[in-house]
């Protein structure tokens, strides 16, 4: 039997979205949190955690209430691009993201605030803006952490199920991911597909996870 | 110039004292070097200055900028305040080269002086070798020396040192020494140095700030510190050991000799000036300026040994009723069977520091 690799490449797809999108968000929030006195701001980092630990299935409920075709964001979405956002390959990405995000939150403030104090302030004595201190000393101080916490936001990306069932649903060819497509496959009686699914998806992520534990164990290169 | 007027106050919590910082100083080209004990509020006073720490009230002005403003609410952010801060722990970019961390603080300027300043700069510090170094591949002093330099590259108005000298040995302590006083010289612009070290205020010091608990207790040149403390206080941070209850008995201004009595005894010292016959006033004596000797005589007094410490210049004897005394080693060798101890103070040991 011939099996469709079209889930894979989906699933690798839309991971690779995910990760690149939550990066961006991760560490603007990570930085937010970091270095800004605000109110609520504890309460933010609650609401950045929380699709770590809610039930799949609540998170991808409240997406669909939120985007869905009769939400405002959903009609926003469906004007500009002339389709409905739920149920598309989209959809996946933004559920996937939803969940790398924490991720790369919690490991990135915890790394932005490990920065040695005083190499800030020496990097503000010699008249680098907030701006040049973060990209110049603060990230690349951090970036063991930033790069082992997007790996496995990639790996966390590539396994998701319930969210992704919620929200882009299960359509073959458009919006079945490899995880998806496992349970469909098992549902349904394909043995050998389920099999070799869970033997690639298997590996890759132990390949990420031991890659991501690598880069944080390294010796400092600095 | 600087001007600073700082006030902060911390409230007492449930771990820790309150604390409040109120210090007014003026700080000319040169060295102004802030000493106390840790905890009185030098490094605080440098922060409050870089933009770190925001006082209560107060204002800072470098040259003819107004840096801090508490009535004005004017207070500049650290980028635009043009100091230079050398870290205790240096503060070295640890992911830049030595090259890169003087052109990290150069980028303010234009394209090509940047790279003529920092090889100036490397030059000057005699950091062209370690160019390519990373700071974890640099001595303590190597990490210092480019820790100045990258403080000094931004053409700062006013240089701030917390306690630089703070876990160097003193070979590379004296280097340290000669290389502020050449900062001295060729950069004119007030040099802040905080310490605890006595030796270093002597060394470095064109100015001595002297902090306790929060404020400044005596400041002038370093040398009329140690002539004329201002309290039994300072004359205690100053390393004056021996601190005497006296009364002035006779007064001779014309040679320039007194009669005192301390502790029941009658010493002589120099001339006081602007004191009474029959006043009590509080004397100082070095513990450094203190004889000893094995039988009585003039200027005198019996003590008892409790105990002897060695250190590194000499011996220090401690006798009863807290009489310190610090004498060569081979003095010390010459007295050790001593029967009994007699304290001989010369009359120019006698410090004034104050009236009871």
């Amino acid at each position: 039997m011939i099996i469709d690799w079209f889930p894979l490449w989906l699933s690798l797809r839309v991971a690779a979205l995910a990760t690149a999108l939550s990066v961006l968000l991760g560490i603007w929030i990570a930085y937010v949190l970091a270095n800004r006195h605000f109110r609520g701001k504890e309460f933010v980092d609650a609401l950045v955690t929380l699709p770590l630990v809610l039930p799949p299935t609540v998170l991808g409920y409240y997406l669909l209430v939120m985007l869905g075709r009769v939400s405002p964001l959903g009609k926003i979405y469906e004007s500009i691009f002339g389709g409905p956002l739920v149920f598309t390959w989209q959809a996946a990405v933004i559920a996937s993201t939803l969940h790398a995000v924490p991720l790369l939150v919690k490991s990135s403030r915890a790394a932005f605030q490990s920065v040695d104090h005083s190499l800030e302030r020496a990097a503000r004595t010699l008249g680098a803006s907030e701006w040049r201190l973060f990209w110049r000393v603060t990230l690349p101080l951090s970036r063991r952490s930033v790069v082992a916490a997007t790996v496995l936001a990639f790996a966390r990306s590539l396994g998701d199920f319930g969210t992704t069932l919620m929200i882009a649903g299960d359509i073959p060819g458009r919006t079945q991911t490899a995880a998806v497509a496992i349970y469909d496959a098992v549902e349904s009686g394909n043995t050998l597909v389920a099999r070799v699914l869970v033997l690639v998806l298997s590996v890759l992520t132990v390949g990420i996870v031991y890659l991501a534990n690598r880069l944080e164990h390294r010796q400092p290169a600095v | 110039m600087m001007f600073a007027r700082i006030a902060k106050r911390f409230a007492p919590a449930p771990d820790s004292a309150g604390f409040t910082l109120d210090v007014e100083f003026e700080a000319q080209p040169g060295v102004t070097v802030l000493f106390g004990a840790s905890g009185a509020g030098k490094t605080l006073t440098l922060d409050s200055i870089a933009g770190f720490s925001k006082p209560d009230a107060g204002r800072i002005l470098l040259d003819d900028q107004i840096l801090f403003d508490a009535a004005a609410s004017v207070s500049l952010r650290p980028q635009d305040r043009h100091c230079g801060y050398v870290f205790q722990n240096y503060a070295l970019f640890p992911n830049m080269t030595v090259r890169q961390n003087l052109a990290f603080a150069a980028e303010r300027q234009p394209r090509l002086e940047r790279h003529r300043h920092v090889a100036e700069m490397m030059e000057r510090f005699h950091l062209v070798e370690l160019a390519g170094r990373r700071p974890h591949e640099l001595s303590g002093g190597q990490k210092q020396r480019c820790s100045i330099a990258r403080a000094l590259i931004g053409s700062p108005k006013v240089l701030l040192l917390d306690e630089p000298a703070r876990g160097l040995d003193a070979s590379l302590r004296a280097e340290l020494y000669t290389l502020i006083r050449a900062l001295r010289a060729d950069f004119r612009i007030p040099i802040l140095l905080v310490t605890h070290d006595l030796e270093e205020c002597f060394a470095l010091g064109d100015a001595l700030l002297i902090y306790d608990s929060g404020r400044i207790i005596q400041s002038g040149p370093p040398l009329k510190a140690l002539d004329r403390p201002a309290s039994p206080d300072v004359a205690r941070l100053l390393g004056f050991g021996n601190v005497f209850d006296a009364e002035i008995l006779a007064l001779d201004p014309g040679r320039n000799t007194s009669r005192v009595r301390v502790r029941e005894r009658e010493f002589s010292a120099t001339y006081f000036p602007g004191h009474l016959l029959g006043a009590r006033i509080v004397l100082g004596v070095r513990s450094g300026d203190v004889r000893v000797h094995s039988l009585p005589g003039d200027n005198r007094m019996p003590a008892k040994l409790n105990g002897v410490v060695e250190q590194p210049r000499g011996v220090r004897l401690e006798f009863e009723d807290s009489l310190i005394a610090d004498v060569s080693r081979y003095d010390y060798l010459q007295q050790r069977d001593n029967q009994d101890w007699y304290l001989e103070i010369p009359p120019d040991a006698f410090r004034l520091i104050g009236k009871t």
